[in-house]
């Protein structure tokens, strides 16, 4: 056997440190690195979208259930009327409860009941139905005044004339409102991460497009493990994003330091009121740049897979659209289930690789647990190195079919051995 | 491994019958024994045997689709056989050796926005170079072949041939053991081909080990050591040029005087006429008897040779007319 030298080859780690830092360094150099940091500007257009989702979602989400803490025979008078106008107004009248908590108990405070966060009422109705009151949160209560209104009307008679006021009782928070803050937030995080992983995973895209257009991509093979090219693409891509998400947030402190005022009196944006998530502001934004990685990776590795099973640019192109198409429904999925924690819906959502970075950052804004995160995350990097490995296995099993005169003529050789 | 194939390597035997090109002690730098690959049901090769020892230069000579290209990606390792093994310096798996090995694609490739010395840098660190050992390197082999005025430019800059050159420098930069060329003379003009065979014969001077595939034959007869001749996913012959060229006899030509006579009986049966010449093997019985015979008859010899039959004559002989013909067109398509 030959001599060796020393290092006969590189390691998986080096050869893709050459690959990331070639791709890092010609794609920050490039035209489409201008068009990138442009792309926020598009998005906001889907944004705009996907926020009419997000804001159906939060309404459903924060709780629409009233809570009864008037005398026993009221409310039930209350559900009765409630159960003959719901055929008429079905989502816009409240799911009455009876609040367990208040029967029986002449003494129920249910101001100092909402602001101990028991329960998930929306608001809670007590007083009588001459004189209801409604005690709550300043949105819930102006939310909810009108229909209970109604509901107390309709409750005294069958054909009500003069409908009662319904007094306000304001608490500064509640569980509910809690909750349906933290919703807020995570809808706002799981908005941004779709953002930027559409953008970038488009870029992995195109930068494999340029390596088939250039030919390039049989050197590498030949050099070093597909493996490894594949995960040099991926890191020097995410590096890339990196750099882009310094300049938007460099440029975004710029302008809130200008005008942070004239912007949110323009926007109604407030992030000083966006409220904290469940595992705290420092967590959630590790854990936000983490899944946001990780989607990336995920997103990423499979659009290389696909990119490198195509035959022809052409063929990578008509493939982006299926999967760009994949990445949508991977977070409306995500998206969806905000509304439902604990669920298998949920669960499916978290154990999906695609769409488990999604749901988990949610799951950080709703949920104070962190060794949830912990093991999604493990999961999460099981799965890119699956389909990178999946990936590579097919590039070599379906991409290398023949030579270049040979794609052609392939046929002929093939004749000239019978 | 295979235990058929395994037992066949060790005792350095060749599929047909054939003999390697003689090692003389030297170490194998490529063995393949028994490759097949089937794309889609269809087998592109089919029991691929090739031994080449370090310092040849070695060709695989073949018309388009004959599967070279397959070939030379199952011993570099880009794709796995689906039988048959391939050792490179003695191992398995070509990437684990991968600082050894150079290799030219046959369809060119460089990033268009590299600079010149980038690319032949960024080839190397591929291989294991550090870039700024490439970098320099970079710039003494573009100095070497007259491109050191384009070694600031960027590739999509260069002419076809400029491009090229530049590529098979970064198939050089790391100082391979092992250099593979897929259709290396393909696209360069008869200048930069004459080039490039100046190149390849100092490489193995320097004791490189060079392999490439073409279907130019007078490339591999003039360059190698050895060759495989390959058509339809198999190799009907693989050893060296001599011996390939021995296996068809000695060519006569004649030029006569006489148009007819008794001695047209003195020629062999296989003598073609091309106007006034006759074409045909030496017989085996030697030239003096068929010179008696061209006298006594009366021919009038103008002229006479004998000359030993060329590669293409072997590769006819041993791949068929069909085969020959396909290299031929390929070439020509080539040329064009």
């Amino acid at each position: 056997m030959t001599d060796l030298p020393a290092r006969p080859r590189l390691s998986a780690m080096e050869a893709a440190w050459v690959v990331a830092r070639r791709d890092f360094v010609a794609v920050l150099f490039s035209r489409a690195f201008i068009f990138f940091l442009l792309g926020p500007l598009f998005p906001v257009l889907i944004g705009g979208l996907a926020g009419g989702i997000g804001g159906a979602v939060q309404r459903d989400t924060v709780s629409v259930e009233v809570g009864l803490a008037m005398a026993p025979a009221d409310n039930a008078k209350l559900r009765a009327a409630a159960d003959r106008l719901a055929p008429q107004l079905g989502s816009a009248l409240p799911v009455l409860r009876d609040v367990p908590e208040a029967a029986g108990d002449p003494a129920f405070d249910a101001r100092a009941f909402m602001e101990a966060r028991r329960g998930n009422y929306a608001a809670i109705l007590t007083g009588s139905l001459a004189r209801p009151v409604l005690v709550g949160t300043d949105g819930q209560v102006a939310r909810w005044q009108g229909p209970v209104a109604l509901l107390a009307g309709h409750a005294t008679e069958a054909e009500p004339t003069a409908f009662p006021d319904v007094a306000a009782e304001l608490v500064a928070t509640s569980a509910a409102s809690e909750k349906a803050s933290r919703v807020q937030t995570a809808q706002a995080a799981q908005l941004l991460l779709f953002l930027l992983t559409m953008l970038l995973a488009g870029m992995v895209l195109s930068n494999l497009v340029e390596e088939k257009a250039n030919k390039i991509i049989e050197i590498l093979a030949a050099a070093i493990l597909m493996d490894a090219v594949f995960m040099g693409k991926l890191f020097a891509m995410l590096a890339v994003s990196f750099v882009g998400i310094a300049v938007w947030g460099l440029a975004g402190f710029g302008l809130w330091s200008v005008g942070a005022g004239a912007i949110t009196q323009v926007t109604g944006f407030d992030p000083a009121n966006l409220p904290a998530p469940a595992v705290g502001w420092p967590l959630f934004l590790a854990l936000g740049v983490i899944y946001f990685a990780m989607a990336y990776l995920l997103l990423g590795a499979m659009y290389l897979t696909i990119g490198s099973m195509a035959a022809s640019v052409r063929e990578v192109q008509t493939l982006s659209m299926p999967a760009t198409m994949l990445q949508l429904m991977v977070f409306f999925l995500a998206a969806y289930t905000i509304k439902q924690p604990g669920s298998t819906l949920e669960l499916a959502a978290i154990a999906f690789p695609l769409s488990s970075p999604f749901a988990m950052l949610a799951r950080a804004a709703m949920e104070p647990e962190l060794w949830t995160h912990a093991v999604a995350l493990a999961w999460q990097a099981v799965a890119v190195l699956g389909i990178v490995k999946g990936g590579s296995l097919l590039f070599r099993k379906r991409v290398m079919k023949s030579g270049g005169a040979g794609r052609d003529k392939g046929r002929k050789g093939a004749s000239l051995a019978a | 491994m295979d235990m058929a194939v395994s037992d066949r390597m060790q005792a350095g035997n060749h599929a047909g019958g054939y003999s390697a090109i003689p090692a003389d002690g030297r170490p194998l730098a490529i063995e393949a024994r028994g490759l097949v690959k089937s794309f889609d049901g269809t087998r592109a090769v089919d029991g691929v045997d090739i031994s080449v020892p370090e310092g040849a230069i070695y060709g695989i000579l073949g018309p388009n689709g004959a599967g070279k290209t397959t070939t030379l990606r199952m011993v570099l390792g880009i794709i796995d056989p689906d039988e048959g093994v391939r050792r490179v310096f003695g191992h398995d798996r070509p990437h684990d050796i991968g600082r050894l090995i150079g290799y030219l694609p046959e369809e060119r490739g460089l990033y268009p926005a590299m600079r010149c010395i980038e690319a032949i840098a960024f080839m190397g660190a591929l291989r294991g170079l550090p870039l700024k050992e490439g970098r320099k390197r970079a710039v003494e082999l573009l100095e070497r072949h007259g491109l050191a005025h384009a070694a600031d430019r960027q590739i999509r800059q260069l002419s076809k041939g400029m491009a090229q050159t530049v590529q098979l420098l970064g198939t050089l930069v790391h100082k391979p053991r092992l250099v593979v060329l897929d259709e290396p003379f393909s696209g360069l003009d008869a200048i930069n081909q004459g080039k490039l065979e100046m190149m390849i014969r100092a490489l193995a001077d320097d004791g490189v080990t060079v392999i490439f595939s073409t279907h130019v034959i007078h490339h591999a007869e003039r360059l190698c050591e050895g060759v495989a001749i390959i058509a339809g996913g198999k190799v009907p012959y693989a050893g060296s040029v001599e011996a390939a060229r021995d296996r068809i006899p000695a060519q006569v030509r004649l030029e006569t005087r006489a148009r007819e006579g008794a001695w047209l009986a003195a020629l062999p049966k296989e003598t073609r006429r091309n106007g006034d010449f006759f074409h045909f093997p030496l017989p085996a019985t030697g030239i003096e008897p068929l010179l008696k015979g061209l006298i006594e008859g009366e021919a009038g010899i103008l002229s006479l040779s004998i000359e030993r039959a060329g590669l293409h004559d072997a590769f006819v002989a041993i791949a068929g007319e069909a085969a020959a013909r396909q290299l031929q067109a390929d070439a020509e398509g080539a040329r064009a």
